[in-house]
């Protein structure tokens, strides 16, 4: 199937007609639903809560937000920002309760610090992937550190915020979520359904300390699986540093050979342990 | 556009970030409205401590809307003695959440860059040479 960020800008690509399809869908509803659900879940709000909803589009998940439930802890208020003129037209029509803004996400997040509570993004940064001009200041990891840093910013301490994208391929998701910890997120990928087809990835972000992990301490059947650990076992002695080991020895062997001193052959058996005498 | 959401907004303008001037927006012939919407106690609450009260008083004496208490209400004011909502939080939802910006324009008092407000929607968008 092709992508809808291959063919053309957000702006122009949600045109009056595609908005109206995308909103009147049924079976888009009933997704967008399902991951303005989940994405409320991970976010775990306590009580109602103001909420900048990146990529509102027509408000199909503001309005969940709107419509959440006192003993859900709800009714949240939310500001949309969207890129699509027709896609807030449609919000319009559609009387939703939030405010919106029509603003470019990688332009940057116009709010003062600590506005938010929290932030939701359903099907939206992705987009930001696409560079629009050839210019080096639309360039998709501008684009991206600008959303990020703006959006940092503009959560309060302890806030949290839930981006469900579609990453075209493996780079785009690194380049993504390694844009997120640069703004200084603590970040994590929460896979639905992995190796399917309808494989589902939700980017966790918390401003503030604390570990990413515990974000899903409460929900069901959930694997954690800690990059952290790969990095920092990685990032430990490398194998010719540890002193003693084969490749520390050819590495000294070669340093002074350098130097013009007669060193020893090597062979198989260099850096070998000897065989216990009995 | 709430007044809530007006208290938060700021110039988009990477050269306005870090200046005291580019927040608040000023409005700038605008039109409000009134829209009703069902009152949440706690969330007022909530959002109180946050409130920039300055930029609030700003706010309402340029739109030419009653003058504000010097102080932000303090939380106890916000209920009655028999845990009622008070005529401080009434007030407060009404101007919060109730009244908001239909059209006009939002003004930096930095940079002077106006944003367009139509139907209730500030137009963001920077041209390239702004961002």
């Amino acid at each position: 199937m092709s992508r809808p960020e291959d063919t053309l800008p957000p702006d122009l690509f949600y045109n009056d007609v595609e908005s109206r399809k995308y909103t009147t869908s049924s079976r888009i509803r009933s997704i967008q639903a399902s991951m303005t659900n989940r994405a409320l879940e991970l976010l775990d709000l306590q009580h109602s809560s103001f909420i900048l909803d990146v990529g509102c589009g027509s408000g199909l998940s503001g309005e969940i937000l709107t419509n959440t439930e006192e003993v859900d802890g709800g009714p949240h208020t939310w500001v949309g920002m969207d890129i699509s003129s027709s896609m807030l037209s449609q919000a319009l029509e559609r009387d939703v309760e939030g405010d919106m803004l029509l603003a470019d996400i990688g332009q940057g997040v116009p709010f003062r610090p600590g506005s938010f509570d929290a932030a939701i993004s359903i099907s939206a940064i992705q987009w930001l992937c696409n560079a629009e001009s050839t210019s080096e200041e639309d360039a998709p990891d501008r684009r991206l550190k600008r959303f990020f840093d703006g959006l940092y910013a503009s959560l309060k301490r302890g806030g949290k915020a839930v981006c469900q994208f579609y990453p075209k391929n493996a780079a785009q998701r690194s380049m993504i979520s390694s844009a997120a910890i640069k703004a200084g997120f603590g970040a994590g990928i929460l896979e639905d359904d992995p190796e399917t087809k309808n494989v589902k990835l939700y980017l966790v972000l918390t401003v503030g300390g604390g570990d990413i992990t515990g974000t899903v301490s409460g929900l069901q059947d959930v694997d954690v699986m800690d990059a952290r650990r790969k990095e920092r076992q990685r990032n430990g002695t490398p194998a010719d540093k540890q002193k003693g080991s084969k490749a520390w020895i050819m590495r000294k062997k070669a340093q002074q050979e350098a130097k013009g001193k007669v060193v020893k052959n090597s062979s198989k058996y260099t850096g070998r342990k000897r065989k216990i005498a009995f | 556009m709430k007044l809530l959401t007006l208290n938060f907004l700021t110039c988009a303008r990477k050269t306005c970030k870090s200046t005291a001037a580019a927040f608040p927006l000023h409005p700038k012939d605008a039109e409000l409205e009134q829209i009703e919407i069902d009152m949440n106690p706690l969330f007022v609450k909530n959002m109180l401590p946050r409130l920039e009260w300055e930029a609030m008083k700003t706010l309402t004496q340029e739109l030419g809307l009653p003058a504000l208490p010097a102080e932000t209400p303090a939380p106890e004011e916000l209920t009655t003695e028999d845990g009622e909502a008070s005529q401080v939080l009434k007030d407060l939802h009404v101007l919060l959440m109730e009244t908001s910006v239909a059209s006009g324009k939002l003004v930096c008092g930095n940079c002077g860059h106006e944003y367009a407000v139509k139907e209730g929607i500030a137009n963001f968008l920077l041209p390239s040479h702004m961002v």
